[in-house]
């Protein structure tokens, strides 16, 4: 537990992405089996202890600490399992460390009544930072800044393996992942994945930058559009049928109806909509699906799901990733035709002539469901990550809207120094005369220089300061791109900007003349 | 039949200017400008400028004198630990806190009543100042900066080594270490030397006076170099003090490629780190932790004690638990030190 708890600590401090990595290679060097796979699982997000709840957590804390005392400190620290860690009495002197492992596997086996017990030997015999992993392995989400993504790079760096080939056979693994080590290690064999309906990654694409138009043979690349919904595989295997994200989340629960037509052995590429009537809706119905244990019967007639597929990765037992993009289409064309599974379609192609054409056909895709142009060498294999050249994605020109900086905050790693991320508003007018609204925040779209720039404004302009954030006074017009804009409750404008950046800095335009709320929201799809 | 003591309240009060005591006619730490002041320690939220009289220890004097030069106080008078003067009815006595250089404990006797106006003080040993001595007393005046169980310092000595593990770990990297200019500062120097550290330590221009006036009061510092104007080769790997508002500023960029780390007692609170931008949190504090704060109400033993400054109300709470009347003065002015 304490090397773990350790790398925990070193982690939380580490900002750069680099110290990260070398922090978790140099961990799985130095720990020994199975505890090193049971740290791997909690960095991924891959264990879960039903019966060890948060509120039991707190009432242990209230009654060795006193309700008064704990309540007071849980105040002023914000997160239960640091306020816990930190006020438990003794610096771990009480009895042994316990192991990584002997804390996972008994927590697993223990029954409701018996955690509260074992819990309390546990953190007596740990010291705070000890406290502090053991709470948060517990409570899940370690908020460590590691992806699970990051955490199998650091394992490819280590071992020498490609990271694509971890991810290849990553979901067929269960924790504390002895056999992913020992292959890693040389000690043993690939781990064999073909038995169940496992997510393989997924190839994405790179965006096509301004100076890239017309800078290459197009006549060498299939069209499709760009889906504004989620990238999803559908894996079945007999009655193992799985929707996995692009990241390789489950979210089959959610869409029962196409797991329901998953009756087929493949493995697709495709992306989840909402469809009504063979019109796709807005991305925010798809998002009133999302995330939601239990499905009902309303919601599956409001907003009925759909796969439009792009791709065949596998057909029955013939892994087809490595043929061509036009011979893994025909084979998709050709197994749609037999199968025609319910509740899915084809993406189409689209024919163009050259770049011009291209151009035309982005501009005109304005169908708000459409969010712009996929390029597909037809020649090129599928291949896991984000390889430059095979596959691009031409997005149609963002809409933009001139905004007033209101907050900026203070960045993080190489950025510390900085205010780089801003709060922007836009006017609001009503019997009380104008005021500015907050409509979102971004915090990139600027060069090194700007960031300069910026950042000497921000100070030399703060009316107000909280913690890392600083308040400026109503004086600087910023040019927001974003691609879409949708009605939210959690903002209090009402509205929710997706994928918001600074695209210009208009140190030229007065604040009185920058855009109105109404102008945002009747740039709403509904 | 010995007439009984009066009651500290009846001869104690706060005011808008602070504490003050009615018999002997001066204010305690006040926080704006007074007649008579008696002054625990000089960081700037108890030691104002501008008296019209000033009694604090010598070393607290040459720093104010070193922070606010002609306006220090009218009149100085010096008192040694120890030592006893009377001002007016009331005999006061300054006696070592253990909080930074030339800190000090009031002690004062009014007929018979003794009340201790702690200041801030620590029980940790210090290499820059005299350690803590308890003074039994009827009414203890007490800080409570940490006053939350929470707040628990571990040993300097172990804060120091993850400086030196760091900088065998980022040789190319410069280690620039913020810490409050008073006291902090030379603490953090003075234990880096105790661990070994022998090289030439890098000052920010704000600290470089009050480093001064300590070596000039004995308290050796080894070998120290203005950073400002220094090469940048010459930063890589070396240990760089400097103010807690530099250390994630513009200042700090032209450093190569630093470690910011923090020297402070709100390490200890992940999120307070994280938010300052710290790679390289240090818990290392001049305030006393909630496990001092507890055993000095104890060794002083005072049936009543007075909260000062700080998270007052987990502080009353653990009082009661120990049998003591207690009671939050919510003086004006002191506001929480984010550097400390």
């Amino acid at each position: 537990m304490q090397a773990f708890a350790r790398l925990m600590e070193r982690l939380v401090f580490t900002p750069s992405r680099n110290g990260k990595l070398r922090l978790i290679a140099d961990y799985a060097a130095h720990t020994p089996d199975p505890d090193r796979g049971w740290a791997l699982a909690a960095l991924t997000d891959g264990l879960a202890f039903p019966t060890a709840k948060a509120g039991m957590i707190r009432g242990l804390a209230q009654e060795r600490l006193g309700p008064e005392l704990f309540a007071l400190s849980y105040d002023f620290v914000g997160d239960l399992a640091e306020t816990v860690s930190l006020m438990w009495p003794g610096d771990g002197a009480e009895g042994p460390a316990p192991a990584l492992s002997e804390v996972v596997e008994q927590l697993q086996a223990a029954g409701r009544s018996e955690v509260p017990g074992l819990l309390a030997r546990w953190l007596d015999g740990l010291d705070a930072g000890g406290r502090f992993a053991l709470l948060k392995l517990i409570t899940g989400g370690l908020r460590v800044g590691v992806s699970a993504r990051l955490a199998k790079t650091a394992l490819a760096d280590w071992s020498g393996t490609p990271v694509a080939e971890i991810e290849e056979v990553w979901h067929g693994l269960r924790p504390p992942y002895a056999d992913l080590f020992a292959w890693l290690e040389g000690r043993g064999p690939r781990p064999d994945i073909e038995a169940g309906a496992v997510f393989r990654p997924v190839m994405l694409a790179h965006p096509l930058e301004d100076d890239e138009i017309g800078s290459f043979d197009i006549s060498a690349y299939a069209a499709e559009w760009k889906w504004d919904g989620i990238r999803v595989q559908l894996t079945a295997r007999g009655s193992d049928r799985r929707i996995y994200s692009r990241t390789g989340d489950e979210v089959t629960q959610a869409f029962p109806e196409i797991a329901e037509a998953m009756a087929f052995d493949a493995v697709l590429d495709g992306e989840l909509l909402v469809v009504r009537d063979g019109v796709v809706a807005p991305f925010n119905h798809l998002q009133q699906r999302l995330n939601r244990k239990r499905v009902t019967a309303k919601m599956l007639a409001d907003h009925p799901a759909w796969v439009r597929l792009y791709d065949l990765l596998i057909d029955g037992g013939d892994d087809v990733r490595a043929l061509p993009f036009d011979a893994r289409r025909a084979r998709l064309e050709a197994w749609f035709d037999r199968v025609r599974p319910a509740n899915m379609d084809l993406s189409p192609l689209v024919a163009f002539s050259g770049w011009d054409g291209l151009a035309d056909l982005r501009g005109g895709s304005r169908e708000a469901a459409i969010e712009g142009l996929m390029l597909k060498r037809r020649d090129s294999a599928y291949v896991a990550g984000r390889p430059k050249g095979p596959w691009y994605k031409w997005k149609r020109g963002p809409l933009t809207l001139d905004t007033v900086l209101m907050y900026a905050q203070r960045g993080h790693g190489k950025r510390s120094s900085y205010y780089s991320d801003y709060t922007f508003g836009a006017w609001r007018h009503d019997l009380d005369g104008a005021a500015l609204v907050p409509v979102g925040k971004a915090y990139f779209g600027f060069t090194d220089e700007e960031l300069q720039q910026l950042d000497r404004w921000v100070r030399n302009h703060t009316t107000n300061r909280f913690g890392p954030v600083r308040e400026v006074t109503p004086g600087l017009v910023l040019e927001v791109a974003f691609d879409s804009v949708h009605r939210s409750t959690r903002h209090k404008s009402g509205l929710a900007m997706r994928f918001p950046r600074i695209h210009r800095i208009r140190w030229d335009k007065p604040v009185a003349e920058a855009d109105r709320v109404e102008t945002l929201e009747a740039m709403i799809v509904e | 039949m010995p007439v009984a003591a009066p009651k500290p309240s009846s001869w104690i009060r706060v005011e808008p200017a602070g504490i003050f005591v009615e018999p002997g006619g001066f204010h305690v730490d006040p926080g704006r400008a007074v007649g008579w002041a008696v002054v625990t320690h000089g960081h700037g939220d108890h030691a104002r400028p501008g008296h019209d009289a000033v009694l604090a220890t010598p070393e607290t004097l040459a720093i104010m004198r070193a922070r606010y030069r002609g306006d220090a106080g009218r009149r100085q008078q010096p008192l040694a630990y120890g030592e006893t003067v009377r001002i007016g009815e009331v005999d006061v006595r300054l006696m070592p806190a253990g909080h930074v250089l030339g800190s000090a404990q009031v002690v004062m006797d009014y007929r018979g009543s003794r009340v201790v106006v702690s200041g801030d003080y620590k029980r940790r040993p210090d290499p820059t100042c005299r350690p803590f001595e308890p003074v039994p007393c009827d009414v203890f005046v007490t800080e409570a900066t940490f006053g939350l169980p929470v707040f628990r310092h571990p040993p300097a000595a172990g804060e120091v080594a993850k400086v030196l593990e760091s900088l065998t770990l980022f040789p190319e990297r410069a280690h620039v270490i913020g810490a409050y200019a008073l006291g902090k500062a030379q603490r953090m120097i003075a234990e880096l030397r105790a661990a070994g550290y022998a090289e030439p330590i890098f000052l920010h221009g704000g600290l470089v006076n009050l480093c001064d006036l300590y070596q000039r009061h004995g308290v050796d510092l080894g070998p120290l170099v203005p950073a400002t104007g220094a090469a940048k080769a010459d930063l890589q790997g070396a240990v760089v003090l400097a103010p807690p508002s530099a250390i994630a500023d513009r200042w700090s960029r032209r450093l190569p490629d630093p470690v910011v780390a923090m020297a402070s007692g709100w390490m200890r609170v992940r999120q307070r780190a994280r938010q300052r931008g710290v790679e390289l949190p240090l818990i290392i504090s001049d305030h006393a932790d909630w496990d001092e704060l507890l055993a000095t109400m104890a060794d002083v033993d005072a049936p009543e004690v007075w909260v000062t400054h700080g998270r007052e109300e987990a502080l009353v709470i653990a009082a009661a638990s120990q049998g003591r009347r207690a009671r939050a003065l919510n003086l004006v002015g002191r506001e929480e030190d984010d550097a400390e």
